[in-house]
């Protein structure tokens, strides 16, 4: 009795501050997406004219991002019938762009990342019970500052 | 810059001193604007790292209701500087001024421990 009453509490507290977190989350990566387009991040080798490059470096940026405990309890149960786990998909989604933002606000001062490479790893998975609750998305590129901007 | 941008959002960031080291890294097979003059071959830089009780601690609390876990970002990110430096260490010994080409693998050889790799060509350019 008290196990499920500890179940529904945790399931409770998951789905309203889950929600409220990734809301947020949201709502924090929009932002600043819309104010680092500026930026462009590309996944081509292409070059600028050699001429006009003033440097280059590599940046990188990474984020761990955890499910909460309502969508995991989701997730088990799309495991019996299958098909498409939405709520991992916001999870991964989430991460990534994270990442991303963060190889962006390396690079500041750039004018272009050019070879971006986006890797994914659930490490440290093993350790909670319930399998994969959390990702690692990594991010990186090369970053190219222009002698003058395009 | 925008300041929303800079803002509160991005908190959590390091700055690497890989950036500010005499060796420059590119993952692209060229440093642009300059010419690769001399190949030293394959550099490479790898650690180990488990993570400490407080922290997973705190993660499975996180695990509840979800989000960011900070403290494995940051573990994470300080061992991939660590690899990152053995490698320019590498690079260094060798005498090389630049490594281009760089990718970094990551897999958990033990339960609770990861592995960090980075590696690329070490070259000397002008």
């Amino acid at each position: 009795m008290l196990d499920l009453a500890l179940f529904l509490i945790l399931l409770t507290i998951g789905y309203f501050a889950g929600r409220a977190t990734e809301h947020r989350h949201y709502k924090s990566i929009l932002l600043r997406e819309k104010a680092s387009l500026h930026l462009p991040t590309v996944t081509s080798k292409m070059l600028p004219e050699v001429d006009q490059i003033a440097k280059s470096f590599l940046v990188t940026g990474s984020c761990v991002i955890s499910i909460d405990y309502f969508k995991r309890i989701l997730a088990v149960l799309r495991n019996i019938i299958g098909g498409r786990m939405t709520a991992y998909e916001t999870l991964i989604d989430r991460a990534r762009r994270e990442a991303i933002l963060r190889m962006k606000y390396e690079a500041l001062g750039s004018h272009i990342i050019v070879n971006t490479r986006v890797e994914t790893a659930s490490i440290f998975s093993s350790a909670s019970q319930n399998g994969i609750g959390s990702v690692e998305v990594f991010a990186y590129g090369t970053a190219i500052k222009l002698k003058k901007k395009l | 810059m925008n300041p929303s941008f800079t803002g509160p959002a991005v908190a959590f960031v390091i700055i690497k001193k890989v950036n500010d080291s005499a060796i420059l890294l590119t993952n692209i097979d060229s440093v642009p604007g300059k010419t690769i003059v001399e190949h030293f071959g394959l550099v490479q830089g790898a650690t180990i790292r488990a993570k400490h009780i407080g922290t997973d601690t705190l993660a499975s609390l996180k695990n509840i209701i979800g989000g960011e876990l900070k403290g494995y970002t940051k573990l994470l990110q300080e061992s991939r500087e660590e690899a990152t430096s053995r490698m320019i260490e590498q690079a260094r010994q060798l005498g090389a001024n630049a490594i281009i080409n760089v990718r970094f693998a990551t897999s958990s050889v033990a339960k609770g421990a990861a592995e960090l790799f980075a590696y690329g060509t070490a070259v000397r350019i002008e």
